[in-house]
């Protein structure tokens, strides 16, 4: 170590803070750890007990069910002093002619609790003023710590805190039942909702020791260790995944990897290990994702699969014990889900007494939404939503529409809401339909289209997989969409209790990826006209259906960035020239990028730029739509050659166009720049002669208008401008 | 896809385990060691411990309170004529409140669980997250449900409100579900099977009941009838809470009948869960007949409070703004 860097650390020390709670909800720990760094962070910069730069790398927190810790290393464990100087007023002010101090500067000196004798003269940029020296000596580091850590503590926010101390006393997400605080060994002493900190710490719940002595960080993790708590949750998913993995090579099966489980057995244990269990290779006859849902939802087991890929009749649990050594855990767990498969199977044997489509009358008595009927009225919306798509679909020349199988899918489609299965499973509505419809002798197109309907939820989730499938899943969005939004709740920024973000997502990913040749507007009035004739009859105007479509649009702006990998001006470049169907709109969106960078285009977006503002500017741009542009009135070569060049290639481009091959479109109106350039040079268009300048106006104004149908270009190279 | 057939494969059971009765015995004793006084189910149908007077109206205020007791919990649509091997239409839960709730709580739950003969070392218990909340009685609360071995045996919560009411001091509710717990004491997969006492099993006390009572819920129930028995025990606890908020002098107040109020808003549950069951509410319905056992729970609590407030009793605080807003939600 160099002399500087031992100098630097000298009067440092290390802190270590650790909130002790009853079990902490798995799925918070991540974020509030997060927050608790960037919570001390804030409080440690602020008092200059870590310097701002490397405050950040000297915080390191990490969570476990009973447990949120901090550590953070080279903590400044006194301020340092510092010498304030305050000026007061100037010299020439504050003395008088015989160098005697007058009021102001005696008033000043009070202000500042020292005598006048004690007061300097500094020189400044503006002359010679008195001020006053004061050396303010830094604080003890646990001084401070202790008046800002309740803060921290409390400022670490909660979907839904709770007191358990009294009314309006302290909140938390769980009671807090220890703090330690160790600063430089020593103990911060402060009190959180009855909780005195101090420097002894909790292992397991039932294994370790209730009162673990700390000395600091050092000894944190292996004294834990010792009381059978992992404290970091590298070390419990590492062990998690070594068992895993352990355990499937000896018993030759694999693990149906899931991340999002593996996350939550890390928090939901302080010393996780994996044992297998069994279940009887009768219950295989349900379907996967029953067996699959019950295991991984509601017992949070991994499934096994064999290597055939086949599930295999066992299961991982991972337990809070560092072993099972007489197997009683192990029974525990299978007799649950044998009672879990026993429940399930009783469900499936029920619901088959009744065909799916026999529980139709039920939804009449499911309610939706207060304002928006039972989902009996829903299913009336989507049947006549998805036979309008699918005809639309087949009359642009999509054979495979089908207009009485899409009816029939949205029929179906909510039946099982009702079934015993989805009452007890609701994560399985749509598939649980979907698997009823196959066992019940419906075609597979619309077993399929039931159990994808609810699809895609994510971006990253796949369409459904057959075009009925698309037709009920729009329908049912589309619904929802227009619905809501007629009823006023449309999502906010922080608020979409509906799912209604989601709803318009899955909407345009099913129509760009599916490339559905569709109007979205006219999609939005089929939507709009459900919803009047069904009920409970409600309009959606002519000014909520356009909030809609401007919703989907954003969505599909969204989309064409996060997945197309394209930007925001070509985005709006193509968007701007119309986007009701949208697959078209995604063609130009690609035409363009394709493109841009070709060595005409730049300058060419420019030029269309200079033509708008020009346009602008000049009689506000009512009347260029209309004017035709005289020919007789053209005079010089330049604007003549525009002329021309605009009504040749304009042929050629809106050619291209029709065959909707918008690249060589793009192409041939890049070819107007040398016209447009030479215009620009020698031609002036805000000439005093009224009927010259107002030709010239609509000649350019004409052009943006011809060349702006593909893309308008003037969208392009301009500020990337985030949709709000 | 093939119909199941499972060979229910029954383990030598490992754990003799306490017999039903034996369970409720050990658990009211352990309670009461810890200043808990017993107290007898309430002899009117309810859905859940969390209905019986001693824990709804006994949360509210500010007088420290420490109870045990055993309650029969009916709850219709969860009724399966006997043939399920773990729903039943009646499951008996026991109740412990305590309030305030003390520091350890957790602990002398988990040391009851060794008292009924539970190893913690050789168990994977666990608390996960489940925030209670029951939309009829304006109640909710923060806590977990239990997990022994990926079973849920208790439901642990601190409450937050009840009634409307925010709650000061907060009290803990600990409700075990005896059934379940007794099954996997004893070993058994099918909660009939659970001997009841060394003689008697849980088929020969109960099977009768829930084959009638989930005959009636779901086949014999007449909605006609209920409903109107719904609105009449509306009506009478209507005109007391109507009557009580008339009243003027505390002295009139203090003997006033409100906890038959409560008692009316209790069959009102029961008609709606039975109706619930039949399928006989119809979408608007179901919401609007929430809401209103909610109003009438929410009134009892708040006239409950009045009435121990003027017999002389400490109300916490002054009603601070969450209060207020806890009111106007419920």
């Amino acid at each position: 170590m160099t002399s500087d860097v031992k100098k630097s650390l000298k009067g440092r020390g290390d802190f270590l803070f650790e909130i002790g709670c009853e079990e902490i909800p798995a799925g918070m720990i991540v974020k509030a750890c997060r927050e608790l760094k960037a919570l001390l962070e804030k409080y440690f910069v602020a008092n200059a007990l870590l310097d701002e730069g490397s405050a950040a790398s000297s915080i390191e927190t990490f969570g476990a069910p009973r447990r949120l810790t901090a550590i953070v290393k080279n903590v400044r464990l006194k301020q340092e002093d510092v010498v304030r100087e305050i000026t007061g007023p100037p010299k020439a002010v504050a003395y008088d002619a015989v160098g005697e101090p007058t009021r102001a500067a005696m008033s000043f000196a009070e202000k500042q609790g020292m005598a006048v004798s004690k007061l300097s003269i500094i020189m400044t940029p503006k002359g010679e003023y008195l001020a006053a020296k004061q050396e303010v000596s830094g604080k003890p580091a646990a001084q401070i710590l202790a008046g800002v850590l309740p803060q921290v503590i409390q400022e670490i926010s909660w979907p839904r805190s709770m007191y358990w101390t009294g009314l309006g006393k302290q909140r938390f997400i769980r009671p807090i039942r220890w703090i330690v605080a160790l600063l430089d060994g020593k103990v911060v002493p402060f009190a959180f909702a009855d909780v005195v900190s101090g420097a002894h710490t909790e292992g397991h719940r039932f294994l370790g020791s209730s009162k673990i002595a700390l000395s600091g960080p050092q000894d944190y993790e292996p004294k834990l260790k010792k009381n059978f708590v992992l404290c970091r949750p590298a070390a419990r998913s590492k062990k998690i995944e070594t068992e895993i993995a352990a355990i499937t090579k000896k018993h030759a099966v694999k693990v149906h990897h899931d991340e999002h489980l593996l996350e939550m057995v890390t928090y939901l244990n302080e010393y996780p290990s994996v044992i297998i269990g069994d279940f009887d290779p009768a219950y295989l006859a349900l379907p996967d994702e029953i067996l699959l849902t019950v295991m991984r939802d509601h017992q949070k087991y991994f499934g096994l699969e064999s290597k055939g890929g086949e599930l295999a009749p066992h299961f991982l649990a991972v337990i809070n014990l560092p072993s099972d050594p007489k197997g009683l855990v192990r029974e525990g767990h299978e007799r649950v889900l044998r009672a879990r498969f026993a429940d399930a199977q009783f469900f499936w044997e029920t619901d088959q007494r009744t065909r799916l489509g026999d529980q139709l009358p039920k939804l009449k008595a499911v309610t939706y939404e207060s304002r928006l009927g039972s989902y009996g009225d829903k299913v009336e919306r989507i049947r006549a939503l998805a036979r309008w798509l699918a005809e639309q679909w087949f009359s642009a020349g999509v054979s495979q529409a089908d207009v009485a199988g899409s009816d029939r899918a949205a029929e179906l489609a909510k039946c099982d809401l009702v079934t015993e299965m989805v009452r007890e499973f609701t994560e399985l509505q749509g598939v649980v339909g979907g698997l009823y419809a196959r066992a019940q002798g419906e075609p597979d197109e619309i077993a399929w289209a039931v159990y994808d309907h609810y699809k895609p939820v994510g971006l990253d989730d796949p369409l459904p997989r057959n075009l009925t499938g698309c037709a009920v899943a729009l329908a049912d969005k589309l619904d929802s969409l227009v619905a809501f939004f007629a009823v006023g709740a449309v999502p906010t920024g922080s608020s979409d209790p509906f799912a209604l973000r989601r709803a318009a997502q899955g909407i345009v990913k099913i129509i760009l990826e599916r490339k559905l040749p569709m109007s979205l507007s006219a999609a939005i009035s089929a939507a709009a006209k459900a919803l009047k004739e069904h009920a409970p009859k409600i309009e959606a105007t002519e000014a909520v259906q356009k909030q809609v479509l401007n919703f989907l649009l954003e969505r599909a702006k969204f989309l064409l960035r996060e997945k197309g990998g394209f930007a925001y001006d070509e985005i709006n470049a193509a968007f701007a020239a119309g986007a009701d169907d949208l697959v078209d709109a995604a063609d130009r969106v690609a035409a363009v990028k394709a493109i841009r960078n070709m060595k005409n285009f730049v300058p060419l977006a420019a030029s269309f730029k200079r033509i708008r503002n020009i346009l602008e500017k000049s009689a506000g741009g009512s009347e260029r739509d209309h004017a035709t542009v005289s020919a007789e009135l053209l005079w010089e070569p330049a604007e003549k050659e525009l002329h021309a060049a605009a009504q040749r290639i304009g042929e050629v481009a809106r050619a291209k166009k029709k065959n909707r091959k918008y690249r060589e479109a793009l192409e041939a109106v890049s070819e107007l720049r040398p016209a447009i350039d030479a215009f620009f040079d020698k031609v002036l268009v805000m000439v005093e002669d009224k009927n010259v300048r107002a030709n010239r106006i609509a000649l350019l104004g004409n052009l943006l208008k011809e060349f702006s149908t593909v893309a308008d270009f003037s969208e392009l190279g301009g500020e990337e401008s985030r949709p709000a | 896809m093939k119909k199941v057939k499972v060979k229910h494969a029954k383990p030598a059971p490992k754990l003799k385990g306490l017999s039903f009765q034996d369970l409720l015995l050990t658990l009211e004793q352990y309670w009461t060691e810890r200043d808990c006084i017993l107290q007898q189910p309430y002899d009117i149908e309810v859905g859940a411990g969390t209905m019986h007077p001693e824990t709804f109206l006994r949360v509210l205020g500010p007088q420290p309170y420490r109870v045990v007791y055993a309650q029969p919990s009916r709850r219709p649509a969860d009724g399966r004529y006997g043939e399920n091997p773990n729903r039943l239409y009646k499951h008996t839960q026991l109740q412990v409140i305590m309030k305030p709730a003390p520091a350890d709580v957790q602990d002398l739950y988990l040391r009851s669980l060794e008292a009924v003969g539970i190893n913690l070392k050789e168990h994977d218990i666990r608390f996960e997250e489940d925030n209670w909340e029951s939309p009829t009685l304006g109640a909710w609360g923060i806590g977990w449900q239990v997990l022994l071995d990926g079973q849920e045996i208790t439901q642990f919560t601190y409450f937050q409100q009840s009634g409307g009411q925010d709650l000061d001091p907060i009290s803990v509710e600990i409700t075990y579900g005896l059934d379940r717990i007794a099954s996997y004491l004893q070993g058994v997969d099918n909660v009939f099977d659970v001997r009841w006492s060394d003689k008697v099993t849980y088929r020969e006390v109960r099977l009768a009941e829930e084959q009638q009572f989930s005959a009636y819920s779901f086949d014999f129930a007449d909605a006609g009838s209920i409903r109107k028995q719904f609105d009449l025990a509306e009506a009478e606890a209507a005109r007391l809470l109507q009557l009580f908020a008339g009243l003027k002098s505390p002295a009139a107040k203090k003997g006033f009948p409100i906890l038959q109020a409560y008692d009316f808003t209790l069959k009102c549950s029961n008609f709606f869960n039975l109706l619930d069951a039949r399928g006989a509410i119809s979408v608007t319905e179901r919401a609007a007949m929430i809401g209103r056992v909610r109003k009438l729970a929410t009134r009892v609590a708040s006239a409950w409070l009045e009435q121990r407030a003027d017999a002389g009793a400490k109300v916490a605080g002054p009603t601070s703004a969450a209060q207020v807003e806890g009111q106007v939600r419920a």
